[in-house]
């Protein structure tokens, strides 16, 4: 299969939607194309196991390179793994779910459908490189629409919010930069498969290592550099909270993973424990400050902080459990947290409000919104059966596996942060959508509209499909990680 | 090997009526959805009597011992070639037999809801939120695998939840239902974390192969297990008493009981099927599950002892002071528990001295039964009354006959007195702690006094004392006479089943010779405190008042439930909530964020100092210009010497 396909495919959209006039029309587009996008990583996935079925071992398949720039050794290569493949149907599910979610957006729309295709195109070039300057290329793609899109569409305030997203996630870029271009200078190459067959100075790997892996860590909200997050998502309009939880806070837990860990695996052993200081604190402070919070897009926010702790607890712990369990996580947060900002925007739009001592009973007026509410809230405290349990407890089986004190100390810190997701997670819904109405106005309020329902049963069906069946997940990526794990080559595995 | 395959059909059952009913229920079967959802439990409960009937008479027994044996697994997510969660199917004697008492109870809550819950709005949700509780339950019976237990034991845990807070509009039943779930997720953390431990050093998730392991003093497991060690404390009591924390926590083991009494915001027929007959026993059946293990570790055993003693103590002195009839059942709830988790541990694992598993195992089954009478009784009394409280009732024998008839059962099964099913399990029980702890035994003797007096308080409270002023229109449909009746029977008659021989700890039969001197000692104690509750609350009058002054202050402290509930909110709404979560939500925004911002605002402040440097005056860049000339001829001269 040619991948380019999954850029060419947004592209064509993008162009398209330029020559649209009118929402309907604008829609309509978006809505084909991403929905185009999905079918096409389905058949990506079927027939990346057909390719694994005949007994294709090779860590990437659908390989392609074409030189981009000689004298620099840039070339445009592409190909994918299981957990590339996973990564790209995540961000092909929210994008259809976010236009759906945004089918009245009446302000601007031509613009607003552009900058989201544009935005994904970015999210699946960056998943399929397996070059370093051009999955950079693709990670600045990714990153421009959101200024924008929450500088015109946003809320409360955007301008702060805007630019303070761009800001911190151009200073991670930039630090990213440092890190790839000291990767390049002591290997001449930026083909990540080359490089992974080097080996790379101990010396160099610690000087470049916290680069990448800082760099890559502020988009996936590594403590302390996360506060871009609660006013990102807070001001941005609904389907541009789901992208930014669901797609670009996986571009850097990508990159932690396929970039600095994969490339510098020494330099990951030496700095392990730092890392997992790091997440344990966002695990436990970000779940505290969940707590404390009174807007619910803040809630999201803020435990979005405290889970995305454990795709970086994953990595850090560097067992090949754990290294699953992240990228499970992944996974499965994305699902979730767009799920969830779905249905604040569904129940923000009507009431206008995200107040949780303002809104209360909406089971009543709005079974639907509200049922899916509970859900996103229950797969957030990891409940048996939704992605969130199956992640979670991948992650805490991982890291038990480290048997240092302060690594067990880290591991039963973060399980202990699930008692605190109930608290919050049970506070807002029992106040939300349990409880008396609070409002007599809120008894003229409408269910949820078709687009709505099909944005939520999607995600839902993700989220469902990894709780219940985890070992497809599994089967899926579980090559990649072990590829991944070889890498890092700490062969501790369960007795 | 005899084929157990189609138990799966047990819990698919109701997995299946759940779907349906949760996903198309309110719009096309609002009215026929509690009669698919008991159709479809009848049949579970057929299959579970025909498995139970294979297993215990047909061929479960190999050379006179009850097999374990694996009815299906499936690796559902491998960590590693040995460690896995499979989903898999255990059939031995305790999983049949609660196989037949969740099928059967929830039968009858099915069956008595239809009455009782009819004309609700909601009526599709509740059969469904139903059939999810059942799916749930009998998945965690039937687990083959430590982590699957934890994976039901959470979807139990949150159907308790949704049932609770059934009717979400009362603000009291929100907070109930909240409280359950985070009191027991408290819980589960020390389950989940014992878990990682018997993982970690058994080397696999699989409980049979994890009793074989640690049972064996020479294993490499075991050993290693033993000699690891954290605060003195070795790593396999660690991990068992972690994983009682986690029992504790669903079975309302004193501190960890607060939830228990709350929950009862949910309707009556829930709180008999799931507070009262199964989900509350589930940390009783898991330390049954892996008792085997507790027989290795005499430590675990006593924590499990004494919380246990000591709950069925607390609650039954509690329950004396309480007058809303669900909560005096909540207590005793507790109070019963606490007496099968003691059971088990002064229990030993095989032969005579493994009585004591024997009888906790025989009074959570009598228990099912007639408990949840009781609260069924109960829920029949205040679907009439329209009131919980016992100041609103009196004199209801007259109206409500069958009812009543049915409650002075249970009251006689549940206070132990002969024949009725509670005295068999208890008189084990009380056997079982005699010959291994007396002060065991005294606080057992003491507890099944209690528990006589304050079941025939709420009894004559209910259908004598006053006369009624209650408007009857009926004692009710069918459908919830009916399940009191059968109730009402096996109240009667589950006593008489040889349960010492069909199930113990090793699966060999036991032989029990009940002792009528034993006997003398708590029946006679029992029949003294039915006397004086009779004396007290039969006819209405001053002298439970004058009782309860004579007792003052300590009555004022048991009716307040010892104050219990009040450490908690100190806790949380003093400590954690302004110590912790405050400090912290107050350093993200003006430390980390703020450090963040002042970044941004230097940086601001820098370009605005250079920006001023590009004026664009030719006359500014020409004296920049010679006054960078005249300092480097300054700097040049000084540093050529």
């Amino acid at each position: 299969m040619n991948l380019s396909l999954l850029i060419l495919l947004p592209l064509l959209t993008a162009v398209t939607i330029l020559f649209c006039n009118g929402l309907k029309q604008v829609r309509s587009v978006a809505l084909a194309g991403s929905v185009l996008q999905l079918a096409l990583g389905i058949f990506l996935l079927v027939v990346y196991w057909q390719e694994r079925n005949t007994g294709n071992l090779s860590p990437m398949l659908f390989e392609f390179s074409v030189t981009w720039f000689a004298p620099l050794h840039i070339n445009y290569h592409i190909g994918v793994d299981g957990i590339s493949i996973a990564m790209i149907l995540l961000t092909a599910s929210v994008v259809v779910a976010g236009i759906l979610v945004s089918w009245t957006m009446e302000k601007l729309s031509k613009e607003f459908f552009f900058l989201l295709i544009f935005l994904s195109l970015g999210a699946y070039g960056f998943f399929i490189s397996l070059d370093l300057f051009t999955l950079f290329f693709f990670l600045e793609i990714a990153v421009i629409p959101k200024f924008l899109l929450i500088g015109i569409w946003g809320s409360g305030k955007k301008d702060y919010s805007a630019m303070k997203l761009a800001l911190m996630l151009m200073a991670g870029s930039a630090l990213v930069f440092v890190g790839l271009m000291g990767v390049y200078y002591q290997t001449g190459s930026l083909d990540i498969l080359q490089i992974s067959q080097m080996h790379i100075p101990l010396e160099v790997q610690k000087f470049f290592f916290p680069f990448a892996f800082i760099g890559f860590g502020i988009f996936a909200a590594l403590f302390p550099f996360h506060t871009w997050v609660p006013d990102g998502h807070a001001s941005a309009p609904t389907a541009a909270s789901m992208f930014l939880a669901g797609i670009s806070m996986k571009l850097g837990g990508y990159g932690c993973l396929r970039v600095a860990t994969f490339l510098m695996p020494d330099a990951a052993h030496a700095y392990s424990w730092i890392i997992i200081l790091l997440a344990t604190i966002a695990i436990i402070y970000g779940a505290f400050a969940t707590m404390m919070q009174t807007d619910l897009k803040y809630i999201n926010a803020y435990s979005s902080v405290s889970h995305c702790g454990f795709v970086i607890l994953g990595i850090g712990m560097l067992t090949e459990t754990s290294i699953n369990g992240a990228v499970l996580q992944m996974v499965s947060h994305g699902l979730m947290t767009a799920l969830f900002f779905a249905a604040i925007g569904m129940i923000y739009s009507r009431t206008h409000t995200r107040m949780v001592a303002q809104l209360g009973g909406l089971l009543k007026v709005m079974p639907f919104i509200s049922t899916v509410f509970v859900i996103a809230g229950l797969c957030s405290l990891g409940l048996p059966g939704f992605s969130g349990f199956v992640a979670e407890m991948t992650v805490f089986m991982g890291s038990w596996q480290n048997t240092d004190t302060m690594y067990r100390l880290a591991t039963i810190l973060s399980c202990a942060s699930i008692v605190v997701t109930a608290v919050y997670i049970l506070r807002a819904a029992g106040k939300t959508v349990m409880g008396p109405i609070t409002d007599n106005d809120f008894l003229q309020l409408t269910d949820a509209r078709w687009n709505e329902k099909l944005a939520a049963a999607i995600l839902i069906i993700g989220i469902v499909l990894i709780g219940v069946a985890p070992f497809l997940i599994n089967q899926l990526i579980g090559p990649g990680t072990e590829n991944i794990f070889q890498q890092v080559g700490k062969a501790i595995t369960l007795k | 090997m005899p084929n157990y395959a189609y138990i799966l059909l047990i819990p698919l059952q109701p997995l299946a009526t759940f779907i349906v009913l949760g996903l198309f229920g309110r719009k096309y079967f609002k009215t026929f959805s509690g009669t698919i959802g008991t159709v479809s439990l009848l049949i579970s409960t057929i299959v579970s009597f025909v498995a139970a009937i294979q297993y215990f008479f047909v061929d479960g027994k190999v050379n006179g011992i009850y097999q374990k044996i694996i009815a299906f697994k499936y690796t559902w997510l491998e960590f590693s070639p040995n460690v896995s969660i499979d989903m898999g199917i255990i059939v031995d004697p305790i999983s049949v037999m609660m196989l037949v008492v969740v099928t059967f109870v929830s039968l009858m809550v099915h069956v008595f809801s239809l009455g009782y819950m009819k004309g609700e709005d909601r009526f599709a949700t509740y059969y469904a939120f139903l059939s999810l509780f059942t799916f749930s339950m009998l998945g965690l019976i039937l687990s083959s695998n430590i982590f699957q237990v934890y994976i039901f034991w959470e979807l139990v845990g949150v159907s308790s939840f949704l049932l609770i807070g059934y009717y979400f509009e009362k603000p009291s039943a929100v907070a109930a239902s909240k409280k359950a779930f985070i009191v027991t997720r408290f819980a589960d953390l020390g389950f989940l974390i014992g878990i990682l431990l018997l993982g970690f050093y058994g080397g696999t998730l699989d409980i049979g192969i994890l009793i074989e392991r640690l049972t064996a003093v020479q294993s490499p497991e075991y050993t290693a297990m033993a000699a690891a060690g954290f605060l003195g404390v070795s790593a396999l009591t660690w991990a068992l008493t972690l994983v009682f924390i986690g029992g504790a926590g669903k079975s309302a083991m004193f501190p960890l009981h607060i939830w228990l009494p709350d929950a009862m915001e949910g309707p009556t027929p829930v709180s008999a099927l799931i507070h009262a007959a199964t989900m509350v026993v589930a940390g009783v059946y898991l330390v049954a599950r892996l008792f085997p293990v507790f027989n290795m570790d005499a430590a675990a055993l006593q924590v499990v002892t004494y919380t246990g003693a000591f709950s069925a103590l607390l609650a039954a002195v509690i329950a004396c002071t309480q007058t809303d009839i669900k909560r005096v059942l909540a207590y005793s709830t507790m109070s019963q528990i606490g007496y099968m988790m003691f059971a088990l541990g002064v229990s030993k694992y095989g032969g005579e001295d493994g009585l004591g598993y024997m009888a906790s195992m025989f009074h959570l089954f009598t228990h099912a039964f007639f408990k949840s009478l009781l609260f069924l009784g109960a829920g029949a009394v205040i679907h009439m009354v329209h009131s919980n409280d016992m100041k609103d009732m009196g004199g209801l024998r007259k109206l409500m006959p069958v009812t009543h008839i049915a409650f002075l059962i249970a009251c006689l099964a549940i206070a132990g007195i002969p024949p009725f099913a509670g005295f068999f399990s208890k008189e084990e029980i009380l056997l079982a702690a005699f010959h291994s702890n007396k002060l065991i035994y005294g606080v057992a003797l003491f507890t099944a006094a209690l528990t006589a007096f304050y079941m025939f308080r709420l009894y004559f409270s209910i259908f004598w004392s006053k006369e009624s002023t209650v408007q009857s229109h009926g004692e009710g449909p069918l459908s919830m006479k009916l399940p009191l009746v059968i109730l009402a029977a096996c109240a009667v008659g589950v006593g008489f089943i040889p349960f010492s021989s069909l199930v113990t700890s090793d699966g060999e039969a036991l032989e029990t010779h009940m002792d009528i001197t034993f006997s003398i000692a708590p029946v006679g104690l029992t029949l003294i405190a039915t006397l004086l509750a009779s004396y007290l609350y039969k006819k209405e009058n001053d002298k439970p008042a004058k009782l309860a002054a004579s007792f003052d202050g300590f009555y004022q402290a048991a009716h307040k439930k010892f104050y219990v509930d009040e450490v908690y909110l100190f806790i949380t709404k003093k400590i954690v909530f302004p110590l912790v979560g405050q400090p912290i939500a107050w350093v993200d925004k003006y430390i980390v964020d703020g450090f963040m911002n002042l970044l941004a605002s230097i940086t601001a402040k820098i370009s605005a100092l250079i920006k001023g440097l590009q004026s664009g005056k030719v006359q500014n860049y020409a004296l920049y210009f010679f006054s960078g000339i005249a300092a480097l001829a300054v700097l040049f001269i000084y540093l050529w010497k």
